[in-house]
C-alpha cells in the first residue's frame, strides 16, 4: 500500500503563496479562529485541567480498547441498531453501497464525516451510480466544485464569497454578483431542505460513540446531520473506532473541549445522542480499522489516535494558515493530518511530517493533548530509517554529520571561507539556493568565535 | 560554579559577536567561563531532518568536550533544547545524561542560576522581541498564547532591566518565524512568508531592532530584512544585555 | 476470519497496558454566582432569545397570536393542551410547513446556554429541527452550571434519541461570516418558568 502524491506540500505551498493578498487573507482568517479559541479557553480557569482529563481518558479508552468495542457492539445491538465492522476503506464502502442496493434507495444525503472522506466514499459510490448529496454548507460548496474539503471543520476555507456566489450561480440559480453570505446561505438552506425532505438514506459522521449506553453523538452547528437522520427511513453512522468513549458523563468533558477549540463556541448548536433507532427506522453503524489499529501498535504514535477532529492544530499552525489544506493532498490536512496521513501511506505523504517548523503550537491548543509536534519529530526519523527521504538529502545530510563530528575538519572546513556557509543545509548552495531567493546570506565575519577566543582570551 | 561555554556552529561561523557577548556578560556576572576549543554542533540540523542516526559522531563530540562542567550555557534556545531532548552517548552514557541535566540557555541561566535581579545595561532603542519557538515551547523560558496559564517571560524580564530601551511585542506574540532549520530551505515559500509577517508586525510597532534568544530565527529574519532593503537590524539578546551605550 | 474478528484480535494484539480512568473532581470545576444570569448571557451570545416569564399563560397569548396571524403552529407541551395525536409519526413533507414549535427542554447549562431536549418532549424527533422557528420551555430550577452537571442529571437515554440544543442553527462556511437560520430553526425562543 504505497504510492506517490502528485505533488509535494512544499509544491503546492509555493503556488498557493503565489496569491500573497489571498493568503494573508486565509491566515487572518483562520488566526480570528485561533483567537475565538483562545477567548473560550481562558473563560473556564480548569482548561488545562479538562484536557489533561480527556487527554487520560482517552488513553484509557486507547488501552481498554478491545473491552469497549464488544461492549459497545452489545448494547448497540440490544438498541435495535445494526453494527457493521470494515478493516478497511474498500470494506467500508462495500458496506455501504449494501445497504443502499438491499434497500433500493436512490436519495441520499450525507453530513459530515471526514471518515468517509478519507474513504473516499463520494467517488467509490459514484462509479457505482450512486449520487451522494453533501449537505453541510462548505461541504456542498466544494462538492459543486468537484474539490476536496480543505479544513476538517470549515472545508470551504480556502474560499472567498465571490468563489461561492459564481459557483450557486452556476448550480443553483443564484443572482450573478451577490455575493451576500446571508442570501448565498438562504439560498443552500432552500435546495438542501427539498433533499432533506425527499431524502431515504443519511449518512452521518461519528463524533462520540459511548460504550454504556450503545449510542453515539454527532455535533453540528446547521443541523443538517438532523435533518438527514430524523427524515430518512435508514441511517448509517460511519466511526472509527476510536471515537468511543467510556461512559456517558465522559460526554461532559469532551462536549465542553470540543467546540471551544474547533470554532470558539461554548458548544455547538446541535449535540444530538442516538442510541435507538426510531420506529420503523434502520439505523447503522460502520466501525471501522483502516489502518487504526496499527497505529494503536506504534507506541510512539498511538497517541494520535486521541484525536477528536477539532481542527484547533490547522488554526494555530502557521504553515497550514500560510499553505492551505489542499497543499497536504489527504482528508485530515494540518499537523494531526502530517501525524496520520503517514501510517495510511508513509511513501504518498513522506513529505507531510516535514511541512511544519516543530514550533509546538499545535501541541497547546490540542484538547486531548496529543504530543503533535514532537510524533512530527519522530515521523521524520521513521520516514528516513524506511529509506524514503531523498538520496541528494541523505548524501548531503551524511557528508555535513561527517564535518561537525571531527572539529579539526570543523574547523579547517569554517577557515577554508566559513564552510557552513556553503554546507549547512539550511544554506545549501548546490543548485539554486532556496535561502537566497528571497533572503541574503549571512555576512562572514573575519574571525570565528573560536578564532577571537583563542586570540583574545587564551594568550 | 565551572561554566561551560557552548557556542553553536553557526554562531561560531558568522555570529561571533553573540559569542562574545555571551562570554563577557557571564564574566560580568561574576561566572568562571571556559570554551571548549574542540566543540562543533549540537547535531540538531540532522536529527530534525530525518536523521537522528547520524548525530551519533556530534553527540560523542558533545560529551567529550562538555563533560564535568557544573552548567553548560548556550546563546540559543534550540541548540540547548536539542541537547536536552535528544544528547545520547553510548560509550558515556552517564555523561550525556548530566549534561542533559545541566544544560541551560543563556536568559533561563540567568533568571533560574544566577537570579538576575538587576543589570548593568543600556540600550536606548525600540526593541521588538521575538519569542522563539524552542526556548518558548520547549524550554518554557515565557508562557506561552495557548494556554490558560499566568504570563511571564525570561528573556522579558531581564530586558526589561535595560536601561533606555523601548520593548514592544508584535501583535501575534508568539508566531513562528519560519525558520525552523532545514524547513527554511525545503519549505522555502512558506518559511520566507512566515518571516516576511512577524517582520510586518514589528515594523507596526516601529521598531529599531529585532531582538530574541535563538540567532537562528533572527539570522533568517536578517536575511529577508536585507534583502527588502530594511533599516531594521536584527540583534541578538546577549548583545543587548551586554551593551553599555 | 471475519472483519469483526481480525479487527479486535489486530486491537488486543496492539492495545497498551491498560491505564485507570481519571477522577472528575467536580471541585475543580467552574461554578456561577447567578446560573440563571450566565445562561441569558450565553444564550444570547449565541443568537438564541430568553425570556423570563411567571406561567403559561404568557406561552398561551404567543400561540394565540401564532393562530391569528395564520401561522402554521405546532404544541408539543402537555401543560398547554392536547398534543395532536399524529404529529409522532409524521413525515418530513408534512412537517416542512410547520412555522413555529413549543416544545419543553429539561436540563439547561449556564457555561454554554444549552438545553437538554429529550425525545418524549419532541414529540417527533424532527420536529425541533424541521420548524422554522422554536419556542422552549424551561423550568429556572433545571439550570446546572456545567455539562458535568448537566450529565448527572441526563441519566436516561432509554428513550433512543436527545439532545443539547444551544440557539437557532448557523453556520459560517461562507468566509466565517455569522449567518443565522442554516438547516434548522431560524430562531430559538427559550421561555424560563420560575
Amino acid at each position: 500500500m504505497s504510492s506517490q502524491a502528485k505533488f509535494t506540500h512544499a509544491e503546492a505551498a509555493e503556488q498557493f503563496i503565489a496569491d500573497e493578498p489571498r493568503t494573508d487573507w486565509h491566515d487572518d482568517t483562520l488566526w480570528f479562529v485561533r483567537e475565538k479559541r483562545d477567548k473560550a479557553a481562558n473563560s473556564l480557569p480548569e482548561w488545562e485541567q479538562l484536557r489533561q482529563w480527556a487527554s487520560d481518558i482517552k488513553y484509557h479508552v486507547l488501552s481498554n480498547m478491545h473491552q469497549y468495542l464488544e461492549a459497545f457492539e452489545q448494547k448497540a445491538i440490544a438498541n435495535g441498531i445494526q453494527v457493521h465492522w470494515a478493516k478497511d476503506a474498500k470494506e467500508h464502502n462495500d458496506i455501504v453501497y449494501k445497504i443502499i442496493k438491499d434497500n433500493q434507495v436512490q436519495r441520499i444525503v450525507k453530513s459530515k464525516s471526514m471518515l468517509t472522506e478519507e474513504c473516499h466514499l463520494n467517488e467509490f459510490l459514484g462509479e457505482q451510480g450512486v449520487e451522494i448529496v453533501d449537505t453541510d454548507l462548505g461541504e456542498r460548496i466544494v462538492q459543486f466544485r468537484k474539490e476536496a474539503p480543505s479544513h476538517i471543520v470549515l472545508p470551504a476555507i480556502h474560499l472567498k464569497k465571490q468563489d461561492v456566489s459564481e459557483t450557486f450561480h452556476e448550480h443553483l440559480g443564484t443572482e450573478k454578483g451577490n455575493h451576500d453570505p446571508q442570501y448565498l446561505t438562504e439560498a443552500a438552506r432552500g435546495h438542501l431542505r427539498d433533499k432533506f425532505v425527499a431524502s431515504e438514506l443519511a449518512i452521518t459522521g461519528v463524533n462520540f460513540a459511548v460504550a454504556e449506553t450503545g449510542g453515539f453523538v454527532v455535533c453540528t452547528n446547521e443541523g443538517n446531520a438532523d435533518m438527514g437522520a430524523h427524515a430518512a427511513k435508514i441511517h448509517i453512522a460511519c466511526m472509527g473506532f476510536e471515537k468511543l468513549i467510556p461512559r456517558a458523563e465522559h460526554l461532559g468533558v469532551f462536549l465542553r473541549l470540543l467546540a471551544r477549540s474547533a470554532t470558539g463556541q461554548p458548544i455547538t448548536t446541535y449535540s444530538s445522542h442516538f442510541s435507538k433507532p426510531r420506529a420503523g427506522q434502520q439505523m447503522h453503524i460502520v466501525i471501522v480499522d483502516n489502518g487504526r489499529s496499527r497505529q494503536l501498535g506504534r507506541e510512539e504514535f498511538r497517541n494520535s489516535l486521541k484525536c477528536i477532529r477539532c481542527a484547533a492544530c490547522f488554526n494555530t499552525c502557521p504553515v497550514y494558515r500560510r499553505s492551505g489544506g489542499h497543499s497536504y493532498h489527504t482528508a485530515v490536512a494540518g499537523p494531526i493530518g502530517s501525524i496520520l496521513n503517514p501510517n495510511l501511506d508513509m511513501e504518498a505523504n513522506k513529505d507531510l511530517p516535514f511541512a511544519s517548523t516543530l514550533c509546538g503550537s499545535c501541541s497547546n491548543v490540542c484538547p486531548v493533548k496529543i504530543n503533535i509536534h514532537e510524533q512530527l519529530y519522530l515521523w521524520r526519523q521513521t520516514i528516513t530509517k524506511e529509506g524514503l527521504a531523498p538520496k541528494a538529502k541523505s548524501i548531503a545530510m551524511w557528508g555535513m554529520s561527517e564535518v561537525l563530528a571531527h572539529p579539526a575538519i570543523y574547523r579547517l572546513a569554517g577557515k577554508m571561507g566559513r564552510w557552513v556557509v556553503k554546507h549547512l543545509p539550511f544554506l545549501t548552495n548546490n543548485g539554486l539556493n532556496p535561502w537566497f531567493k528571497q533572503r541574503e546570506m549571512p555576512q562572514a565575519p573575519k574571525e570565528s568565535f573560536r578564532d577571537w577566543y583563542l586570540n583574545n582570551k587564551q594568550k | 560554579m565551572k561554566i561551560g561555554l557552548f557556542i553553536p556552529c553557526y554562531i561560531d561561523q558568522f555570529y561571533p559577536a553573540v559569542g562574545v557577548a555571551s562570554l563577557e556578560l557571564l564574566e560580568k556576572l561574576g561566572c568562571e567561563v571556559s570554551f571548549p576549543l574542540n566543540q562543533t554542533c549540537c547535531g540538531q540540523p540532522m536529527a530534525n531532518s530525518g536523521f537522528e542516526a547520524m548525530s551519533k559522531g556530534c553527540d560523542k563530540n558533545f560529551v567529550k568536550n562538555f563533560k564535568g562542567f557544573d552548567y553548560i550555557v548556550a546563546p540559543s534556545g534550540s541548540c540547548v533544547l536539542h541537547i536536552k531532548e535528544h544528547l545520547h552517548d553510548e560509550d558515556d552514557p552517564k555523561a550525556a545524561d548530566v549534561i542533559r541535566s545541566r544544560v541551560y540557555e543563556l536568559t533561563e541561566f540567568l533568571i533560574d542560576v544566577l537570579k538576575i535581579e538587576k543589570l548593568n545595561a543600556s540600550f536606548p532603542f525600540k526593541v521588538g522581541l521575538h519569542t522563539s519557538c524552542h526556548g518558548q515551547r520547549g524550554l518554557h523560558l515565557a508562557s506561552m498564547s495557548e494556554l490558560v496559564a499566568p504570563a511571564f517571560s525570561k528573556p522579558g524580564a531581564l530586558l526589561n532591566m535595560v536601561k533606555g530601551i523601548e520593548l514592544t511585542r508584535p501583535k501575534r506574540v508568539d508566531e513562528c518565524c519560519g525558520f525552523g532549520g532545514t524547513f527554511c530551505v525545503f519549505e522555502e515559500a512558506v518559511s520566507v512568508k512566515m518571516g516576511k509577517d512577524r517582520i510586518d508586525e514589528h515594523q507596526d510597532n516601529d521598531v529599531q531592532y529585532i531582538t530574541g534568544v535563538d540567532t537562528s530565527c533572527l539570522m533568517h529574519l536578517e536575511g529577508i530584512l536585507r534583502r527588502q532593503n530594511s533599516p531594521i537590524k536584527t540583534i541578538h539578546i546577549a548583545e543587548i544585555l551586554n551593551s553599555q551605550l | 476470519m471475519s472483519a469483526r474478528e481480525s479487527i479486535l484480535a489486530s486491537i488486543m494484539a496492539n492495545q497498551p497496558v491498560s491505564q485507570d480512568l481519571p477522577q472528575i473532581d467536580l471541585r475543580a470545576v467552574i461554578n456561577y454566582d447567578n446560573v440563571l444570569h450566565q445562561f441569558k448571557t450565553v444564550l444570547e451570545s449565541i443568537g438564541g432569545k430568553t425570556m423570563e416569564i411567571n406561567g403559561w399563560d404568557a406561552i398561551q397569548q404567543m400561540m394565540q397570536a401564532d393562530t391569528k396571524e395564520g401561522k402554521q403552529m405546532v404544541n408539543g407541551i402537555a401543560e398547554l393542551g392536547a398534543i395532536d395525536a399524529n404529529l409522532a409519526t409524521q413525515k418530513a413533507a408534512e412537517l416542512a410547513s410547520v412555522q413555529r414549535a413549543y416544545l419543553k427542554g429539561g436540563i439547561a447549562v449556564a457555561e454554554n446556554g444549552s438545553i437538554w431536549v429529550d425525545e418524549a418532549a419532541m414529540v417527533n424527533r424532527l420536529l425541533p429541527f424541521i420548524a422554522e422557528h422554536l419556542v422552549l420551555v424551561i423550568e429556572e430550577k433545571n439550570i446546572v452550571a456545567t455539562m458535568h452537571h448537566a450529565y448527572q442529571q441526563v441519566a436516561s437515554f432509554d428513550s433512543g434519541f436527545g439532545m443539547f440544543l444551544a440557539g437557532p442553527s448557523k453556520t459560517a462556511d461562507i468566509e466565517q461570516s455569522l449567518v443565522i437560520g442554516a438547516h434548522g430553526a431560524r430562531s430559538l425562543l427559550v421561555c424560563i418558568i420560575p
